[in-house]
């Protein structure tokens, strides 16, 4: 018992879970913190002089409602599309508005469809994230030229072929998340 | 496959009641995010302060990634230096043996300016003010619109407005300021407009910011493009705001109207920038005084 806590070796799963629970606060508010984290971060990426990084908190917060719908109530993207327009440059009020719908449009899609594999949940969030930053371009840029379509392209891209690995730290965070750290006496 | 999440609420109407409220929270949602919108499109200062104090909170953490970021680049350059030297060297020679020559040039031509100036009674004070001196520590990278946030706020006597440079060329302008930081509207924004003049002869224009990192020069006189590639352009001091003078584009390519530029002081590349005061062209005491009644009452030989 005392060999493996000498040399530092005691892993999670190691760990005694005898008298000890995952603590609420950490549990429930975990999602939240993440997404916002995930908003914030892009902008220190480095200084662009094109939109090339892709929304991470956006795919932090399909990632999330996909893996586990239940955890983040339908209206989070109202308050979690605010701070994102606090950073993300985009005139204030367009991430409410995309996030919110993007999330009803997720609770569309798991009404109709219960049963998904990877490919098609892939694919749900995929249509999300091209259709999410057109019209975030549209709403930034309504009145100028649209010569910033031709930009578009390899964000989507980009943005697409991440969610996977989103959706894979998105899975840890979620193990992490209930941990059972907190002794209960 | 995980398994579809369990939508019964039951009989308990307390989870009814909840999960209808969630619904209608969530498409109330989408009307305050357009109620938001059109408020920002009327005003554009209504949520400056709260842009401001996000800023500031996240200021710090930014900091400390802008100063990896510069080692990160440092790092390049120095292996793509192993490949390169020998060439650069001899290139760097010839541009240094030209460079003497134009500097004797330049100096005789700042001697002749100065004698003139003193002819014409304008006292030689046309320093532009340096406010403060900041990191550009994040930037709006995800989103079509260019802005960065600077790590000097209003406490540092940042104000809206100030024109922000790097030792390249002009970076922007600031548009918002919080506590310790602030944030920029960059040239290349699609909102960015710059009154400037081609450095060889004064041929005025404006430069709008393009969504792919260049800018557009527009010609104020039309006719015949007179621009080429490899034009310098720098600010022309119009309408106040931005100093004259200060390099901001290159022309890289022409089109039917003006030409497209490649900006000088590019935010990739100058992460310590200056803040300058507001240029004022009225309370400038290096204009001459405008001319007087009597000069203009001179009886015509």
């Amino acid at each position: 018992m005392i060999a493996p806590r000498l040399l530092g070796s005691q892993s999670a799963a190691a760990r005694p879970r005898l008298n000890r629970t995952a603590s609420p606060l950490v549990a429930y508010f975990t999602p939240w913190f993440t997404i916002v984290l995930a908003s914030t971060m892009p902008g220190w990426a480095y200084i662009a002089s094109s939109p090339l990084m892709p929304p991470l908190g956006f795919l932090m917060l399909l990632a999330w409602r996909q893996l586990n719908p239940g955890l983040l109530p339908v209206w989070a993207g109202l308050p979690l599309g605010l701070i994102d327009d606090l950073f993300s440059g985009q005139p204030p009020g367009s991430g409410v508005l995309l996030w919110s719908v993007a999330v009803l449009g997720l609770e569309l899609v798991e009404m109709r469809w219960p049963w998904r594999n990877f490919l098609v949940e892939w694919m749900v969030s995929g249509t999300i994230i091209a259709v999410y930053l057109l019209f975030a371009g549209v709403i930034a840029n309504g009145r100028n030229p649209p010569d910033w379509l031709a930009l578009m392209p390899p964000q989507i891209l980009i943005s697409i072929l991440v969610y996977p690995l989103i959706g894979r730290l998105v899975a840890r965070c979620d193990r992490w998340r209930l941990t059972p750290f907190r002794i209960v006496r | 496959m995980p398994p579809p999440v369990n939508r019964r609420t039951g009989f308990s109407r307390r989870a009814q009641f909840s999960t209808f409220i969630g619904y209608v929270v969530g498409v109330i949602g989408v009307f305050i995010g357009a109620v938001l919108l059109v408020i920002y499109a009327v005003d554009k200062t209504a949520f400056s302060g709260a842009r401001g104090l996000a800023a500031d909170a996240t200021a710090p953490a930014a900091r400390l990634t802008a100063g990896g970021r510069t080692a990160g680049t440092n790092i390049f350059a120095v292996i793509a230096g192993y490949f390169v030297t020998g060439a650069e060297n001899a290139r760097l020679q010839r541009e240094v043996a030209l460079a003497r020559v134009r500097l004797v040039q330049a100096a005789a031509l700042a001697d002749e300016n100065r004698q003139l100036k003193a002819e014409l009674h304008l006292a030689n004070s046309g320093s532009q003010h340096p406010v403060a001196n900041a990191w550009l520590i994040a930037s709006t990278d995800s989103s079509t619109r260019r802005f960065a946030t600077i790590s000097a706020g209003y406490s540092d006597g940042v104000r809206t407005g100030m024109p922000v440079v790097s030792p390249l060329g002009l970076v922007g302008r600031v548009l918002e300021t919080g506590h310790k930081s602030a944030r920029v509207l960059l040239v290349t924004d699609s909102e960015s407009v710059v009154p400037v003049k081609r450095a060889s002869d004064g041929l005025p224009g404006f430069a709008t910011g393009r969504p792919d990192g260049l800018l557009q020069l527009r010609l104020i006189s039309l006719g015949i493009n007179p621009l080429k590639p490899g034009d310098a352009f720098v600010t022309s001091g119009s309408g106040g705001l931005y100093w004259p003078g200060t390099p901001i584009a290159v022309v890289s390519s022409l089109t039917h109207d003006g030409a497209v530029a490649r900006v000088l002081g590019t935010p990739l590349a100058s992460a310590f920038v200056t803040v300058q005061s507001i240029w004022n062209p009225i309370a400038d005491t290096t204009l001459p005084p405008p001319p007087s009644t009597d000069l203009r009452s001179k009886p015509r030989s």
